[in-house]
């Protein structure tokens, strides 16, 4: 390099008041441990970040001992360096002994950072000369320290990780969801592999006098956890997590002003984790406790309309009025009033306080239900080989969930070994009788 | 005039190894922190939870302020409960969100853990600025311990440790059927009527009170170190659960005596380096244990390789004799077809010291006794030949290669099945004699 660094970052921040530096650092920060976080939390790796964060401090000790003084790049390469010795010796360990991944993690964790504890003790001995004032940073997190040739570290590295993120996306996806997969069709995995590791362990390096080691562990998981919540699709996911991070780094540095900055910031990104665990169509919970809740409600409609259709079927096809107490004795109910409603108001049934009738559209829907359950109990005795007075409430699970097409599929097979009733040709006769065994009585939970 | 060399100004660390009873005192604060880690940590370690100690350790923190708030004093027993409750409620959400919001297991940990610390580091921030030095959780202040205030005649931290070992130690001894049922075969001992769940919150309790225990003597690394290095090394040395803690309790006193002595020498922090000292250990283990070894493995490996090169050796020899009596391989033959180099060197000399070859000028000659070695081999490989014919209709010509293999493998007694089994009339498919 030919124009050395203070010169690059007084052109491009030294425009800018130290709370926007710490803004731009922190969200250039959240971004690209998102991204990068991402990997890890795929390939079943987050608490990597964890153990790297730990294993930086002996290499940064070392660094200052050697240096003698606190100059970021330096201590990043020291910090670095014990980094990738410590991955390569978890992947040694779990090769080579039968220690398992997890205390593998742990033990070079512990063991790399009681080292680092022996050597700040060193450190800190008066003979030791050097200003050690930014070293605590490195443990805890000093966002307030950054200066713009800290920005400018940053701001390379996010930029290298996404060109290399970019350039290897397709490999990357790859061994994230089926490293054995890419291995058998030749992809160099292991490389890979070390290649995801190193930039995760280049993202905590760059992030640790940020944010602190156990706060730049949250930024690897957090963002990335979250964004998993919104998407199946890895892109999305980086883009979302990237997203999130920077965020997190924006938001957390302007509402935690007077606490320190690292913890501000996951929490932040801890904030956006929850909303997405509640908010998150598909995956998020009040999503999945809705549709739990319509599905509930639609099967408890299927055996009301399918129940008075058997209360009726001899009559048929005259629809005869039916009281209300002969449906209680039929099945056990819960919330059958305002059940009825329900189906009133969506013109399957008419009713009043002591009867109910199905209409002519609720006949129809109830008849296919009453097909679909009885050609699945059918299906069950004849293929299954389940006792006649058992497949109700089989068919009860499952009946539901039939599809038109399966539903087809069952009739023609049915219908090809002359299994098929030809009494009543649209709704086959039930294998069982209906409704006098109180032991099986189909109960009903909803 | 002092004749007594001065010990200290000696060069080699003899000095060091006096210790001075405050020494011992930290010594012994060290090894009851370490022994009660290393109780649980064995069971973290085979349940392959052992980042669970990482974990819990921080995510501690806001019970501990909340506990302090709550209780105005840094007395341990709201301490203790303070703990107790956040590690419950630690492994609640960290098992909640794997279970119902599918979030991968690790990733929960992560999320939780670090969440509930960035909120004790806010809390500490906000309310006890001055009391909580987080620095000094992490790296402890173990050199303190003889500073402290007493309790019953013993150092207020070491009093404090003492009874978590004794809470931990009375826990394994009543519980140790449903912790070792529960922590290799939790299905079964679901079946059984235990519950592997109850069993998992109650270690991950005792977990968190021993973290808490022990930040004030010797800080969070160490305790994170001895809930799993002492176990993992005692896991490298025994298959047995009770030898394995055993050896795990032993391991971390003596990191705690090794610790304290080389801090000493070296003048630095004293649960720094019994971490150190652990992980020494460890490191030990992981070269020198004799049954998982990687030295024993290499020596294991080089046996075998040495022990099959013999066979191959004599086999050669045998069947260059029933070939043509006359003719006799020389030394630089045989080595050159047992593959060259200094094994067969090796190899040569060894069977000749043993009396199984004997030299004759450049010629290499088969003994009595390597000779009846040989025949047992050629008829291990032959019948194994024509069992692989006979019975697996493998074609004549490849049956040498997995006979050569396996004919080093073959006792007296499989020899004896194979002789049942196929139906020779003294001849292999190759039509050789099969020696008897």
């Amino acid at each position: 390099m030919t124009v050395d660094q203070p010169v690059i970052a007084a052109l491009f921040f030294d425009g800018l008041n130290l709370s926007q530096k710490v803004m731009f650092g922190t969200a250039l920060l959240g971004g690209i441990s998102g991204v990068v976080g991402s990997f890890a939390v795929l390939r079943g790796r987050s608490l990597v970040g964890d153990m790297l964060a730990h294993a930086a401090l002996p290499g940064v000790c070392l660094a200052f001992l050697i240096m003698g003084s606190r100059n970021m790049l330096g201590l990043s390469l020291g910090a670095l360096l014990s980094g990738l010795l410590a991955i390569g010796m978890v992947s040694l360990l779990v090769h080579w002994t039968r220690t398992k991944e997890d205390a593998a993690i742990g033990i070079v964790l512990s063991t790399f950072y009681g080292m680092g504890v022996v050597l700040l003790s060193i450190i800190q001995k008066p003979h030791i000369g050097g200003n050690k004032a930014g070293l605590d940073s490195y443990l805890f997190g000093e966002p307030g320290n950054m200066l713009s040739a800290d920005l400018v570290l940053l701001a390379v590295v996010a930029a290298v990780l996404l060109v290399i993120v970019f350039t290897f996306f397709k490999e990357f996806q790859l061994v994230s969801f089926d490293n054995d997969f890419a291995r058998s069709q030749g992809w160099p995995t292991l490389l890979l592999d070390l290649a995801l590791m190193a930039s995760l362990a280049v993202v905590t390096i760059v992030g640790l006098p940020i944010v602190g080691i156990i706060l730049m562990a949250a930024m690897i998981i957090i963002p990335a956890s979250t964004a998993r919540f919104w998407t199946n699709r890895l892109h999305i996911m980086l883009l979302l997590a990237g997203a999130f991070g920077a965020a997190a780094g924006v938001l957390g540095t302007k509402l935690g002003r007077g606490l320190p900055a690292g913890a501000a910031i996951v929490l932040t990104a801890t904030g956006f984790f929850v909303l997405s665990l509640l908010l998150a169509p598909g995956r998020g919970v009040v999503s999945r406790v809705l549709a739990e809740v319509q599905l509930r409600n639609r099967i408890a409609r299927e055996h009301l309309l399918r129940s008075l259709y058997e209360l009726s079927e001899s009559d048929l096809p005259k629809r005869i009025l039916l009281p209300i107490h002969k449906l209680r004795e039929y099945r056990h109910w819960r919330f059958l009033p305002k059940l009825l409603a329900g189906a009133v108001e969506s013109g399957h049934v008419e009713s009043d306080d002591e009867t109910v009738k199905l209409t002519p559209l609720g006949l129809q829907r109830a008849a296919e239900l009453t097909k679909a359950h009885r050609l699945w109990e059918m299906y069950l005795v004849q293929h299954a080989g389940i006792a006649a007075d058992h497949v109700d409430r089989d068919a009860d699970d499952v009946e539901h969930l039939l599809t038109a097409s399966l539903l087809l599929e069952l009739e023609h097979e049915l219908a090809a070994e002359g299994r098929l009733p030809d009494i009543t040709p649209e709704v086959p006769d039930s294998p069982h009788e209906l409704g006098t065994d109180p032991k099986n009585t189909p109960s009903s939970d909803f | 005039m002092n004749l007594l060399p001065n010990i200290a100004a000696l060069p080699l660390p003899i000095g060091a190894f006096s210790l001075s009873p405050s020494d011992w005192t930290i010594i012994w604060t060290g090894a009851a922190t370490n022994v009660a880690c290393a109780l649980v940590g064995c069971f973290l370690v085979l349940r392959r939870m052992s980042m669970m100690g990482d974990a819990l350790s921080h995510a501690v923190l806001p019970g501990l302020v909340v506990a302090y708030l709550l209780s105005h004093s840094l007395d341990i027993i709201p301490l203790f409960f303070g703990a107790a409750a956040v590690g419950l409620l630690t492994t609640f959400l960290i098992q909640t969100l794997h279970q119902y919001a599918r979030v991968p297991s690790d990733a929960s940990m992560g999320v939780v853990f670090t969440s509930l610390f960035a909120l004790g580091v806010v809390l500490v921030k906000k309310f006890v600025s001055g009391h909580f030095d987080i620095a000094c959780v992490y790296e402890g202040s173990l050199e303190l311990v003889v500073l402290a205030d007493t309790v019953g005649g013993l150092p207020r931290p070491l009093f404090t440790t003492l009874i978590v070992l004794l809470i931990n130690g009375l826990v394994l001894i009543l519980l140790w059927k449903e912790l070792k049922l529960s922590s290799f075969d939790p299905a079964l001992a679901t079946t059984m009527g235990l519950s592997a769940t109850a069993m998992h919150y109650l270690l991950m309790t005792l977990v968190a009170v021993t973290a808490v225990a022990s930040f004030e003597a010797v800080g969070s690394i160490l305790v994170v170190a001895m809930l799993i290095v002492p176990a993992a090394t005692a896991h490298l040395l025994t298959d047995r659960l009770a030898i394995m803690v055993g050896i795990s309790a032993g391991i971390g006193i003596l990191a705690a005596v090794l610790g304290c002595i080389a801090a000493n020498y070296w003048d630095t922090n004293i649960a720094g380096m019994m971490t150190v000292a652990a992980g020494a250990l460890y490191g030990l283990a992981v070269f020198f244990s004799p049954r998982h070894g990687v030295c024993s493995a290499l020596v294991r490996n080089l046996q075998m390789s040495l022990r099959v090169l013999h066979e191959d050796l004599l086999a050669m020899l045998y069947r260059v004799e029933e070939f043509d009596d006359s003719k006799h391989l020389t030394v630089a033959e045989a080595r050159e077809a047992i593959g060259g180099g200094w094994l067969s060197r090796w190899s040569i000399a060894a069977l000749v010291r043993d009396n199984r070859i004997e030299t004759a000028g450049e010629q290499l000659l088969l003994t009595d006794l390597g000779r009846t070695d040989a025949r047992k081999l050629v008829r291990s490989h032959r019948l194994w030949e024509t069992y692989l014919v006979q019975h697996l209709g493998m074609p004549l010509d490849h049956v040498h290669e997995p006979a050569h293999r396996v004919e080093h493998f073959i006792d007296a007694r499989l020899q004896q099945e194979l002789e049942a089994e196929v139906d020779t009339e003294g001849q292999d498919p190759h039509g050789r004699q099969i020696p008897e």
